[in-house]
């Protein structure tokens, strides 16, 4: 009908979401620094995010490094510049491939089920049974898993980034036939401190998304089986936007001259 | 009457956007004593109970228990409170990833009342209250049938040592015998904790066993209230037509029309 009244409709409904995310967002972080804690939820948590998606995670970062030192031999041998294939990978997986894949991967993996079980539990009155049982959903469900998103994706990444960098060193020795204490000098000498810690802030920052966007959707989800589905899907597709968003704008704050 | 009521709920309103679903409930549940609400899906019921639980607020109307109200309470004096409560869930909400003995021993861990191993204990003890061998406390509730389902949220609703218990519509979606036994542990954990009960159901059957008094809910409203043994006598047109389940009467189903 009128179009004003079409555009001012979803200017509310988009404030209001903004709204209810902050609101989720600051409940949550509130409930993670104040006791009780879980210890037992935590751990289970830690191993679901951490231990379990290492293969995940070794999985894509080894062939990230192992196709980055291959395209770039492509791109450097005219220049007879092999030797730069080493900082190119290194560089990659540091600052951007180990970071973005982990989370990536790990939002598929793990964003996905915790939309997909906090939903559940809501549609089934699991939630509801907790708070009967004086015991605080906030508390209980989601403090524990944005404490180990966010101290696990920066485990999962520093270990991706050593098997993406392992990954380059395979083709470089195996494939391309260089010098394996050459590459492994030239490798040595790329690595900055700066490179591999920013990385891992933004893997920070990724595990909190992750982990904020699979309780956020599924605990507000609703309607039985296909609210439950929808909140998966939601959590998965939030979480990966924000997080390539937010990797464009940290990188800018960390190498922005 | 000097006694005061346990539960108090005077002029109670509830809508979902233009769904008006209480309109104006009053109703008291006197220490002791089991009141059984009965009423067609949909009018409210659970509602009522969510309302009165905190994990719904109501548009107005207000919600006595002991005499303190109840509507807006901060989390902690919804803890506190909700420390006299317990419930059984019409799903029986059992969380699927703890095992039986968790679930049953859950509100007493959670107060620290117990320790986890004495919890084991505890929840065995229940469990035999409500019928149940020892073997069910290591299983998993996805291993159980609906009536066993049941009956460890039975289990699960008295280890606390409520001094209030709802139960939200028990004996659906059970067979006519597993919904007697229900019935029958209601009566006998009610009577064993000396608790008031506070029951919602469209189970006439149910209703006539577990209810001192009866009310019926429609339109937002109690419509009739008695003794349950009155109920086959009273003159309401309402309450014969939903007793005797009848299509015809002043109740019109919204597909007839
Ligand atoms: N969270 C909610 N959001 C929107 N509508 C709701 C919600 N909870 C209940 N309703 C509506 O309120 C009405 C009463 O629900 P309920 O109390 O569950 O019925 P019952 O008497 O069968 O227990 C239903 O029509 C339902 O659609
Ligand atoms: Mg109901």
């Amino acid at each position: 009908m009128n179009i004003l009244q079409h555009i001012g409709h979803y200017v509310l409904k988009f404030f209001r979401t903004v709204g209810r995310l902050v609101l989720f967002t600051l409940t949550a972080v509130s409930h993670c620094v104040r006791p009780p804690f879980y210890p037992r939820a935590i751990l289970r948590q830690m191993l679901e995010i951490g231990y379990f998606s290492l293969p995940v995670v070794g999985l894509t970062t080894i062939f990230a490094g192992m196709v980055l030192a291959l395209q770039s031999y492509t791109g450097f041998s005219r220049f007879s510049a092999e030797g730069a294939i080493a900082n190119v990978v290194i560089i990659s997986i540091t600052r951007e491939l180990g970071p973005v894949l982990a989370g990536l991967m790990v939002t598929g993996r793990i964003g996905a089920s915790m939309a997909a079980e906090l939903g559940t539990m809501r549609v089934t009155e699991q939630v509801d049974a907790l708070t009967t049982l004086s015991t605080n959903p906030f508390k209980y469900l989601v403090a524990p898993r944005l404490i180990a998103g966010v101290l696990m994706l920066p485990l999962l990444v520093f270990i991706g980034d050593i098997i993406g960098v392992l990954g380059g060193y395979l083709v470089a020795v195996y494939q391309l036939n260089f010098n394996p204490s050459n590459y492994i000098q030239s490798s040595w000498e790329a690595m900055e401190t700066m490179d591999v810690l920013s990385g891992l802030v933004k893997a920070t920052v990724f595990g909190f998304i992750i982990s904020l966007m699979g309780c956020y959707h599924g605990y507000s989800s609703k309607g039985g089986a296909q609210g439950v589905g929808k909140a998966t899907t939601d959590s998965v597709v939030s979480a990966s936007i924000l997080i390539l968003c937010f990797n464009f704008i940290l990188t800018v704050l960390f190498f922005e001259k | 009457m000097t006694e005061t009521p346990k539960i108090r709920i005077r002029d109670l309103h509830k809508t979902f956007g233009p769904k008006v679903v209480l309109d104006g409930l009053d109703l008291d549940v006197m220490p002791g004593e089991s009141v059984v609400i009965i009423g067609g899906s949909g009018t409210g019921k659970s509602v009522t109970l969510k309302c009165t639980l905190g994990l719904m607020e109501p548009d107005s109307g207000t919600i006595e228990v002991d005499g303190e109200s109840v509507v807006g309470l901060n989390a902690r004096e919804r803890e506190r409170v909700n420390h006299k409560f317990s419930m059984l869930f019409q799903s029986a909400a059992l969380f699927d990833s703890l095992p039986v003995w968790e679930n049953v021993a859950f509100g007493p861990i959670a107060d620290k009342t117990v320790t986890r191993k004495q919890g084991k204990d505890l929840a065995i003890e229940k469990l035999a209250q409500v019928g149940m061998p020892a073997e069910v406390a290591d299983l998993f509730p996805s291993e159980l049938s609906g009536g066993m389902q049941k009956r460890v949220g039975l289990a699960r609703a008295i280890a606390g040592d409520p001094e209030i218990i709802f139960f939200d519509e028990p004996t659906t979606g059970l067979d006519p015998i597993m919904a007697d036994v229900i019935n029958d542990l209601i009566v006998k954990v009610t009577r064993e904790l000396g608790s008031t009960g506070l029951s919602i159901t469209h189970d006439m059957a149910s209703a006539r066993k577990i209810a001192d008094r009866i009310a019926m809910l429609y339109q937002g409203k109690i419509i009739w209230q008695g003794p349950a043994d009155s109920i086959d006598d009273c003159d309401n047109e309402y309450v014969q037509q939903f007793i005797n389940g009848r299509a015809d009467g002043p109740i019109e189903m919204a597909v007839r029309k």
